[in-house]
């Protein structure tokens, strides 16, 4: 199972690295988010897949049984996804005011800061 | 109250203040004059509640607070120790500072576009990320911190400050994503992300590759916030964009939230010593001062030239964490302080060079010895201090960190330290003679004055260089006491766990 979650983590980071690496500024926003998606994914193997037990202290014991599932991760990538959102948002907004300043979505052509001055 | 309701109070204040005020400025939107005002009240109240915070951890040394009265590995805990305390209290001054030239220079269109919200949503940001005791809960405040800073990146709307926000949007995305991962594999590995049980758990471990490439994820997402060698290129791309006063508070804070988080984590979560990355931080560190200013000597605007010396003097304090004695981290910590101050104040000074003779170009402007003899003045006093001369804050900065290195056998990377000093001396020495010294490029009928409003943070700052520098013992002595945290784990850890809401003393 793990090896299974790994191979789909290196291919989503792999196609987000893969698009991270176009001028295009679109595709660098869409690679960016890729990588987040593997980012949240890493997370989630990382707290121990495999329980379905839910996470429940049983009557009469004082803590957690050790087969039960770890809830902590989903709390950890419910919040990255939330904050991976918003910051994606902001990233196509500000795409889209370049792409009406500087009519092109190349990064390489988008120079602007760096001629003020010679 | 009673003490320990009031030594929770003032570890969470320097959040709590700036994110009501980000609140309250919020629904004031229609109205700029009201947000000036409960801006400045609010400001002071900050200064205020940071300078309580800073008085309460020299009595108790260590406060942690621990939300919702879970204990720490379980719940999200702040903890104000000196290193965090002294952060907060710098940010808070500077905060301040900034405000009072934002109310000259922050127009309409500025205010309009959300300044102050994103202000001080911003320093809400970075003093949540100085106090967390959590490395997630670090991650959510860099966020916070990462897209409060573009908003006021792009408020003016320019082409440059579009083309520098997405420079600076990218390469910082890619560092938080960075930073998620490091976390992610940190939490496989130990099983938890309180910084104080990570410091008990992390030591018991047996070295992995899976532990060593965390280490070098967090160097690296922390690398690009802090802006080390070779990840800095946003930060002279896009800092120069933005208006004089928000380059000014990010020069000052955001990359030092960086430098901080690394010392957070490689003191506390990793060994620096016997691992290698001594020598990767070492290497960094002198790339980072020598690369910082050569591209600080090509430049012609002052603030092109302001922000690489951001980059080269990250180095320096990067140096401490490289040699990582006790002597080293103090003087790193002094570093930070200093330069904070020292930085954002340059930034400010731009501003009013700018506002006197109408360029960013040292080229066009000149003689401004003639026309504003008391700001040719106000300038050399941050500009030698940035560069070590004696008798300012700088010297002695410089002064700590070289000495380390001397006393820890790592003479060459003193060497290259005092290198950059010369060339730091040299670009420093460019802007005044261009800008004050020389004959004006273009004669003008008439002198422009300067608002006062203007000129008082700098005086402010400068003041605050000249008292480091005339009176630099007791600073020192607090960053030795505030070393002790950083360069032995063990005392953190137990501050944390023995007494779960207060904590006792220490002995260095």
């Amino acid at each position: 199972m793990t090896v299974v979650y790994a191979a789909m983590i290196s291919i989503i980071a792999g196609a987000g690295i893969y698009m991270l690496l176009a001028r295009n500024l679109v595709r660098m926003i869409l690679g960016i988010a890729l990588l987040a998606a593997g980012a949240n994914v890493v997370i989630f193997l990382s707290g121990r897949l495999g329980s379905v037990a839910p996470p429940i202290i049983e009557r009469g014991t004082e803590g957690l049984a050790q087969t039960a599932a770890n809830s902590l991760p989903q709390a950890l990538v419910l919040t990255a996804i939330v904050i991976g959102f918003a910051l994606t948002a902001f990233a196509i907004a500000l795409a889209v005011k370049a792409y009406s300043s500087f009519q092109t979505l190349d990064t390489a052509a988008m120079t602007a800061a760096e001629g003020e001055q010679g | 109250m009673d003490l320990q309701t009031y030594n929770i109070l003032v570890t969470i204040w320097p959040v709590l203040i700036p994110l009501a005020l980000a609140a309250i400025t919020a629904c004031l939107w229609q109205s700029p004059t009201a947000q000036r005002a409960v801006g400045m009240i609010g400001l002071l109240a900050l200064l205020g509640s940071s300078l309580a915070l800073v008085d309460a951890v020299t009595r108790y040394d260590i406060l942690a607070v621990e939300f919702g009265s879970w204990p720490v590995p379980f719940g999200i805990s702040f903890v104000a120790d000196r290193l965090s305390a002294a952060m907060v209290a710098i940010a808070a001054t500077l905060a301040f500072c900034v405000g009072l030239y934002a109310l000259c220079e922050m127009r309409r269109v500025h205010i309009s576009g959300g300044f102050y919200p994103l202000f001080f949503g911003m320093v809400t940001g970075v003093n949540g990320a100085f106090l967390t005791g959590d490395i997630f809960n670090l991650y959510v405040w860099f966020e916070v911190m990462l897209v409060t800073s573009l908003g006021l990146l792009v408020l003016g709307k320019t082409k440059a400050q579009i083309d520098g926000a997405v420079k600076y949007a990218i390469l910082n995305l890619i560092g938080t994503v960075f930073f998620l991962i490091a976390v992610g594999l940190l939490y496989g590995a130990a099983g938890t992300l309180a910084f104080a049980d990570l410091a008990r758990v992390l030591p018991t471990l047996d070295a992995s590759p899976g532990l060593v490439a965390t280490a070098v994820l967090f160097l690296c997402a922390f690398g690009i916030k802090a802006g080390f060698f070779p990840l800095f290129f946003w930060l002279p791309a896009s800092y120069p964009t933005a208006p004089f006063a928000i380059s000014a508070i990010f020069a000052g804070l955001l990359t030092k939230v960086g430098v901080y988080a690394a010392f957070r984590v490689f003191t506390l979560l990793f060994e620096v010593e016997n691992s290698g990355i001594r020598e990767i931080v070492a290497i960094v560190a002198a790339f980072t001062m020598v690369i910082g200013v050569m591209g600080a000597a090509s430049q012609w605007s002052m603030r092109k030239i302001l922000s690489f010396h951001i980059v080269s003097q990250i180095g320096y304090i990067m140096m401490g964490l490289a040699i990582a004695t006790p002597l080293a981290m103090a003087g790193a910590v002094f570093y930070i302080i200093h330069h904070i101050i020292v930085k954002a104040n340059l930034f400010l000074l731009a501003g009013v060079v700018r506002h006197a003779s109408g360029s960013d170009d040292v080229r066009k402007s000149g003689g401004m010895l003639k026309t504003h003899p008391w700001l040719a003045v106000l300038f050399l006093i941050p500009a030698l201090s940035l560069a070590g001369l004696p008798p300012l804050s700088g010297f002695w900065a410089k002064f700590l960190v070289i000495d380390a290195s001397f006393k820890a056998d790592m003479g060459w990377l003193a060497g290259v330290a005092l290198f950059t000093g010369l060339l730091t001396l040299y670009s420093m020495m460019k802007i005044w003679m261009e800008a004050f010294w020389k004959a004006p490029a273009i004669e003008r009928k008439a002198v422009r004055s300067v608002p006062t409003i203007m000129v008082a943070p700098v005086v402010i700052l400068a003041a605050i260089t000249v008292t480091i520098g005339f009176w630099a013992e007791p600073f020192i002595a607090y960053s030795q006491m505030a070393s002790v945290t950083l360069t032995d784990p063990s005392v953190y850890v137990q501050a944390i766990f023995n007494n779960p809401i207060q904590v006792g003393r220490f002995n260095p």
